[in-house]
């Protein structure tokens, strides 16, 4: 079992509002959780052609970073991500790994033509991360609507599901069943 | 057919591969990829495979031949093409043979995702379904709804007559009394139980944004809206839609949602497609509605469209017997979240919890009871840790007559003033001889 999980932020979100948020990620898996400030060059997974920035390079980037000690490290950035054959992701992980990454970008409302709601955006980035974190302990898509493992392809499919894992992923998240 | 969906993808571009296989072994499906025609018919020969996933321009064999060569080993393969290179005559030419589709790259996630469960379907996952019906059916039970009174006792009978008809249900009660729990115990309780409750708060939204929150909008719909938006409606297709103060939505959306109930079907703001649905509809409020109806500010035709079967959940302060239940609730599901070892409540915090009003009904109990978890030292919660106007207002709970208001209030002002005579009499304008009596009168006694 992972001894830590470390947020790495490359957002603009403080730490009043992420030290809350990565409380209760921890509280979830039952392993502290920290935030602390990314050190990657975004830029690097840039593409023009797509005006995107590479999920899996900066997942690479992600990977280089951690320590091989099973703690896990879940990047948090801004730009929008893709990987080759999609048009975009909410974010990535390595399945049963240490990195994963998540974008707030299409989080935002205002992404949409909406208002700006600053704790919708929050409470999204807190399931994506749960999410992507879920992958890297092991977890599979869960097809329960209100599951944190439920795929999502659209942001109000997000909005449909918990914060936190039905109780058959959290089962196989402590080893049961 | 396997229990796990089996996934083939086939590109000579190994990120595409990598990037596929990624993608669909987070879905569970058992994923291997072939670079070339020859290696993937290789992998075909050992092996069914429920889904393939083919390019088009590949050195050697395109994907266009090896779809045939496919079809002479496997006649019952479901393939996808998926190609940068999309023209109308390969996509023609690939259906024509068979494929389940042709998508060009890069795809939507949402359109990629419903497409390959959408093949999948069609292969029949039988096994699969019962699989998550039994997984569904284990986690769709209904959070629980706490009450052991004679008023609850008849709620709950109420919930298990209409959940499993596709009734309209009209919820009414006080703010913070449970509607939308009672929605979610009848709709796990149904038929839909396999498919969303979506739940929308009607008094939360301003007029414009309830209507594309209803039911999404286009691109360029409005300024701004980049991007296709799906609305509630959709999102509950199959499903229960439970909207929540429904008699805070504004006439046109009244009119358009009326009209989307009735034919099953509506449009995005700023479309004009056509989209079917099928939901059940829950709602509930705390308003008069016949009294807004009269107003006219709710429409006739929608009030009695709703108002099929009603549910009336009583306000808190009219069950109390249910107060000590839900306060153990509370403490278990917040010494479990929180992880402290609170055992229970003194049977003084108890008292003093009982006797409280509860204006705001079960949402402000299970606020209090959070706070006092917060502030509270294990193992018991104890008056203190109580909110102040919980001890501020008891005074006014009297049962009716004179001497039991007075009675209240001393009592409230004594605890209060933690039993601080002088202090209380104070408050009280009345000197302490006098208090002493009324203590001895009312038989009370320090704590």
């Amino acid at each position: 079992m992972a001894s830590a999980i470390h947020i790495l932020n490359g957002t603009n979100i403080g730490a009043d509002s992420l030290n809350p948020l990565a409380e209760r990620v921890g509280n979830v898996f039952g392993v502290k959780t920290d935030v602390q400030k990314a050190s990657i060059n975004i830029d690097r997974a840039y593409d023009q052609s797509r005006g995107q920035h590479n999920s899996t390079a900066l997942l690479a980037q992600v990977l280089n970073g951690a320590q091989l000690n099973q703690e896990k490290h879940i990047l948090v950035v801004e730009v929008d991500l893709y990987i080759p054959v999609l048009t975009f992701v909410f974010g990535e992980a390595q399945l049963n790994g240490v990195a994963a990454i998540v974008s707030t970008h299409r989080l935002q409302n205002q992404f949409y033509g909406l208002s700006h709601d600053y704790p919708l955006m929050l409470k999204r980035l807190e399931k994506e991360i749960v999410h992507e974190l879920g992958h890297n302990f092991g977890l599979y898509h869960c097809r329960q609507f209100e599951c944190v493992m439920r795929s999502s392809t659209y942001v109000e499919e997000i909005d449909l599901k918990l914060s936190v894992p039905c109780a058959a992923c959290s089962n196989l998240l402590r080893g049961v069943g | 057919m396997t229990s796990t969906p089996s996934l083939l993808v086939v590109d000579d571009e190994q990120v595409i591969r990598d990037s596929l296989s990624k993608w669909f072994k987070e879905d569970g499906y058992s994923v291997s990829s072939a670079e070339n025609a020859a290696d993937a018919l290789r992998r075909l020969q050992g092996q069914k495979w429920d889904i393939i996933l083919l390019d088009i321009k590949m050195p050697g064999m395109d994907g266009m031949e090896l779809q045939q060569r496919i079809r002479e080993l496997d006649q019952d393969a479901t393939i996808i093409f998926i190609t940068a290179h999309a023209t109308v005559d390969t996509a023609v030419k690939a259906l024509k043979n068979g494929a389940f589709d042709y998508v060009t790259k890069p795809v939507d996630p949402d359109y990629l995702s419903h497409l390959v469960a959408n093949a999948l379907k069609q292969r029949s996952l039988a096994n699969e379904n019962v699989k998550l019906k039994e997984q569904i059916s284990e986690f769709s039970k209904a959070e629980d709804i706490v009450g052991e009174s004679s008023q609850m006792h008849k709620v709950f009978e109420l919930i298990q007559t209409v959940a499993k008809t596709d009734t309209t249900v009209m919820i009414r009660g006080e703010s913070g009394t449970g509607k939308e729990l009672i929605a979610r115990a009848i709709h796990s309780n149904s038929d839909r139980r396999y498919f969303p409750i979506v739940a929308v708060n009607c008094g939360a939204l301003a007029e414009g944004i309830l209507e594309s929150e209803l039911f999404g909008h286009e691109r360029g719909a409005f300024t701004g809206a980049q991007y296709r938006r799906k609305g509630k409606l959709e999102l509950a297709d199959g499903g229960t839609l439970f909207l929540d103060e429904v008699g805070n939505i504004d006439t046109k959306t009244q009119m358009d949602l009326l009209r989307a109930i009735e034919t099953k079907q509506f449009s995005r703001v700023g479309g004009n497609e056509i989209i079917k649905v099928d939901f059940r509809v829950i709602c509930a409020t705390n308003k008069d509605l016949e009294k807004a109806v009269s107003e006219g500010s709710f429409r006739e035709d929608l009030y009695y469209r709703l108002n099929v079967f009603s549910i009336f959940i009583p306000p808190l302060r009219e069950r109390k017997g249910d107060i000590p239940q839900l306060v153990n609730y509370f403490i278990q599901k917040y010494a479990r979240s929180m992880n402290k070892p609170m055992t229970g409540i003194s049977s003084e915090a108890m008292d003093t919890v009982v006797r409280y009003n509860w204006p705001g009904n079960v949402r402000e109990l299970e606020n209090a009871i959070e706070r006092a978890m917060v502030v509270g030292k294990p193992p018991k919660i104890v008056p203190e840790d109580l909110p102040f106007q919980l001890t501020e207002r008891n005074h006014v709970l009297p049962s009716g007559s004179l001497a039991a208001a007075e009675k209240a209030h001393i009592i409230a002002m004594l605890e209060q003033n933690h039993w601080n005579i002088s202090r209380s009499a104070d408050i009280l304008q009345i000197d302490r001889v006098t208090l002493y009596n009324k203590i001895e009168k009312f038989g009370l006694k320090k704590p």
